[in-house]
């Protein structure tokens, strides 16, 4: 077999970061069926969601198979039990992750368990000679390398958004049942609550424009200024993670690796400085507007209008002007 | 309880870093500093000695690297560390993720601590994986970004964002976790800790002290190669506006969102 994916899923729907992985598994598969000698297949693991039906579906994505183990879910040590299994006795070459924390924890933990190499945060696969070669920026970006693996399986975890998805299989993968008995260690963790939603519920995923806030912004106060200037530009606030997880902005506004992906017509960041972590899940957007004061800051790099200079200066009188412009 | 806290030197924030296009690593030449994600393991580590959920007997701080990282670690025992383990060898120069979770996994299982603590990243490469690698060997629970931690008895409680928003586990120990930065804000060294940093043990191992079999590590016992490095696609780079007068800052700003019919 070549290409082996897992799917996350949860409450009956699966991850689009995974359905792109999918994908991409049975693109290479395909690019390198005489060298790999298999179509491309996915793993999922979980309880009663996982349904004959729903576990088909990812045919349409281009899963030929598809082995479903009963598990706890949201855990990333039980995969790593069930893949370890399903690769050795099926032989598969590669092991694929979409992005997402859970795909990085399994990916890793597989690279122990199998003595494999692992590439992460990778943004493209490529077939050469044979194998597959992982493109990786690092250094923010900076520089791009190119992964090859020495042994087998080699382990490819992306970065998020990294791989399109793209549907035109026929949506009846085959679905296997496969019976593994899970580690000690692994069932030492135990979910108490997933996926729990702290803060208002709001929507930025349908805003056209988009004044997103960092910890730039001094303290939670200093939203203020950001919803001000949302407001009179017409548009949504969004945050960084580490606002949201110091509590001074909603969940559900913010973007980037775990987080929500946009692409506005205008992202104006404030106070941010433009992590990886960040920008995976804006750099889409049509228009890109940071206000930083540090000249240094890594967004500047990505956007198309940078000012440096002091938010609580500028914002007050960018949010009049625009007022006074629109009238 | 005993807790160790696996650190990593990084070149400083403020270094350019580059590759070396001749060994196509990463060249670590120049300022280095503690990983700064590290700080905040090392905080949650001191948090937990002083919350009182747990008697914490021992925090010790577990590096890799090269000669001069006892630097890190000894910025490590001024933040709060009671000594340090320095495994350092030729053997280990070139590990990639595999290899450098197995080494050190072996140093570790030296130490047997109850409680393993690492931050989420370190500033030079490798993201996330660390932790969960080194808990796959010690055959140890394991949770990446953890953002809180209570101790409970023989358990600990953590929280973390994930997917789909926060997420509540509860692990047994002994146990490794990864800390997100969020999960604390580091505190600064005393000078009187600094100065004293010099004096607390530091044991330096090599790859035979710890039963580490050296096929395993280093370039050779890597499972991934570096085949080459490229400059990232070329993107034209943005207009850049220091705010010098503040009123024509804006104007500036409200002139090109206008361009671009942004305030229609």
């Amino acid at each position: 077999m070549s290409i082996l994916t897992y799917a996350l899923h949860y409450e009956g729907e699966f991850n689009k970061n995974s359905l792109g992985a999918v994908s991409e598994g049975a693109k290479l598969a395909e690019e390198l069926a005489e060298e790999l000698g298999g179509e491309a297949a996915a793993v999922v693991v979980g309880g009663e969601d996982l349904t004959d039906e729903l576990c088909a579906t990812l045919g349409k994505y281009g899963a030929a198979k598809v082995y479903r183990a009963k598990g706890p879910e949201g855990l990333a040590q039980p995969v790593v039990d069930v893949m370890a299994k399903v690769v050795q006795d099926n032989g598969f070459k590669y092991a694929l992750f979409g992005g997402g924390l859970l795909g990085f924890e399994i990916g890793a933990g597989l690279t122990a368990r199998l003595g494999a190499g692992v590439t992460m945060e990778v943004t493209s696969v490529k077939a050469q000679d044979g194998k597959l070669v992982a493109e990786r920026p690092i250094l923010q970006d900076s520089a791009i390398v190119d992964v090859g693996y020495v042994g087998e399986p080699g382990i490819i975890i992306g970065r998020l958004n990294a791989f399109d998805i793209a549907e035109g299989g026929d949506g009846t993968a085959e679905v296997i049942d496969v019976d593994v008995a899970l580690e000690d260690h692994s069932t030492k963790a135990v979910m108490v609550q997933r996926g729990e939603q702290r803060g208002a519920d709001v929507n930025i995923e349908d805003a056209d424009i988009l004044v997103a806030g960092g910890r730039g912004l001094g303290k939670p106060e200093g939203f203020e200024l950001a919803e001000a200037l949302a407001e009179a530009l017409g548009g949504a606030v969004a945050a960084t993670r580490a606002v949201v997880d110091a509590g001074w902005y909603p969940y559900a506004a913010q973007i980037g690796q775990t987080g929500k992906t946009v692409a506005p017509k205008l992202y104006l960041a404030a106070g941010i400085s433009g992590a990886i972590q960040h920008k995976v899940g804006m750099q889409n957007s049509e228009n890109i507007v940071a206000i930083n004061k540090d000249p240094n800051a890594p967004i500047f790099e990505f956007s198309d209008l940078g000012i440096v200079g002091d938010l609580n200066k500028i914002l007050p009188k960018l949010t009049d002007a625009v007022k006074a412009k629109k009238g | 309880m005993k807790i160790c806290v696996l650190v990593k030197e990084v070149p400083d924030a403020a270094v350019e870093k580059r590759m070396d296009p001749n060994s196509k690593r990463l060249d670590r030449s120049g300022e280095k500093n503690l990983n700064p994600f590290d700080t905040h393991a090392i905080e949650a580590a001191m948090q937990i000695r002083e919350g009182g959920a747990a008697d914490v007997d021992e925090i010790v701080a577990v590096t890799m690297g090269p000669e001069s990282a006892f630097r890190a670690l000894h910025k490590a025992v001024s933040l709060g560390a009671d000594r340090s383990v320095h495994l350092t060898d030729e053997a280990l120069s070139g590990s990639d993720v595999c290899a450098t979770g197995y080494a050190l996994a072996k140093v570790l299982e030296s130490e047997s601590p109850d409680l393993v603590l690492l931050g989420q990243q370190s500033d030079d490469g490798e993201c996330y994986t660390i932790g969960a690698v080194v808990a796959d060997h010690l055959k140890m629970p394991s949770l990446t970004q953890v953002i809180k931690i209570d101790v409970e008895g023989n358990k600990l409680r953590c929280e973390r964002q994930a997917e789909y928003g926060y997420d509540t586990v509860e692990i047994e120990l002994p146990g490794v976790i990864s800390v997100g930065d969020a999960i604390n804000e580091p505190r600064y060294p005393s000078l009187k800790a600094i100065m004293g940093a010099k004096k607390k043990q530091l044991d330096t191992k090599a790859v035979g002290d710890v039963g580490i079999e050296a096929d395993r590590v280093g370039a050779q016992g890597s499972q991934t190669e570096v085949l080459g490095i490229n400059p990232p696609p070329q993107k034209q780079s943005g207009e850049i506006i220091e705010d010098e007068d503040t009123n024509e800052t804006v104007e500036k700003i409200v002139a090109w969102l206008d361009e671009r019919k942004l305030l229609a």
